[in-house]
């Protein structure tokens, strides 16, 4: 059973881990909201280093405005960004502001 | 620059092409073709197995997505499908999407799409190829989800301030396709002729599809 559902607002953090992250700085200490759930996958923090006996993690979806992850953001107040976040890197986030 | 030797290296039109910033792409350059003599040398390959493995990958091409996009303008029933399920929609025409899953993402009157992947260069390539130069440069990787529309602009493309410009960071295990929107003016075109405006840049969301984009490859031809 998945923790996050379509919508919820969850906060992005910075596990701070060396090696194969897949999870951009660009995007960490970032706040979103889940798009989809997509299902779960070899986490590959683990699998870059050939160890195949973790169990799969969930990995979501996170819709998140470019005006919340630039200051500067040139573009358009709508403008978005999604992208796949591991459960691990994901918390709850605070009420949309 | 050193003197290099062998067969491999014989003229400056035969060297490696350089990514650029990509520190050490001679030495791998070179690991690959000694990895490859040794192997055959020793019987573990054989030349026709390395052949198969490229001609493999070599094979698919923009005009397999094309042929999806074209469907689903044509079948709103299919385009739901490819919506919801997008690796299940493309094996319904017979396109096994192997790296990943498969999401699509359309195009709206009032949503613009573009795919890219900052840490390295995921793409559809089971379905679609190998991606452009420009979509593995350092340059686009971080100016996508930074600039993007400002990039869209030097590429051609001028998103009006209305539409929203969203960003896919194909960061993990998904692989992205943009359906486009059809090109005005082609609501009795059938599919393959609907096929044939739909570029691999559309299917980025680098470019719309339209008439002045035609495949220069002829007819779309499914899998073998």
């Amino acid at each position: 059973m998945p923790r996050f559902s379509v919508g919820d607002r969850v906060h992005i953090v910075d596990l701070g881990k060396a090696g194969h992250i897949r999870i951009p700085w660009y995007v960490r200490h970032k706040d979103g909201d889940i798009e989809r759930y997509c299902g779960a996958y070899a986490n590959p923090e683990d699998l870059a280093y050939s160890r195949r006996d973790m169990p799969p993690v969930d990995l979501y979806r996170v819709r998140l405005r470019q005006i919340d992850l630039w200051p500067d953001y040139a573009g358009e107040a709508g403008d978005t960004l999604d992208i796949e976040v591991y459960d691990h890197w994901l918390e709850p986030g605070g009420s949309l502001t | 620059m050193s003197e290099r030797k062998g067969r491999f290296v014989s003229h400056p039109d035969d060297a490696v092409a350089v990514v650029e910033g990509h520190a050490g792409a001679d030495y791998y350059a070179l690991m690959t073709e000694a990895t490859r003599q040794l192997a055959i040398e020793r019987g573990l390959l054989l030349q026709s197995d390395i052949d198969a493995v490229i001609a493999a990958l070599e094979a698919p091409r923009p005009e397999w997505g094309a042929m999806i996009v074209a469907r689903a303008w044509r079948d709103d029933a299919y385009r739901a499908r490819l919506l919801a399920d997008g690796s299940a929609a493309a094996a319904e025409l017979g396109f096994r999407i192997k790296e990943a899953q498969l999401v699509v993402v359309e195009n709206t009157p009032t949503l613009h799409n573009l795919i890219v992947c900052t840490l390295c260069s995921c793409y559809p390539r089971s379905l679609l190829g190998q991606p452009p130069w420009w979509y593995i440069s350092k340059s686009y990787r971080a100016r996508a989800v930074r600039e993007p529309r400002k990039v869209l602009a030097e590429l051609g493309l001028v998103i009006a301030a209305d539409v929203e410009l969203r960003v896919h960071d194909s960061n993990a295990d998904m692989r992205y396709l943009v359906l486009p929107m059809p090109p005005a003016g082609s609501e009795a075109l059938d599919e393959a002729e609907l096929a044939a405006f739909v570029t691999r840049d559309a299917m980025v969301g680098a470019a719309l599809a339209g008439s002045d984009a035609k495949m220069p490859f002829g007819r779309p031809v499914p899998p073998g």
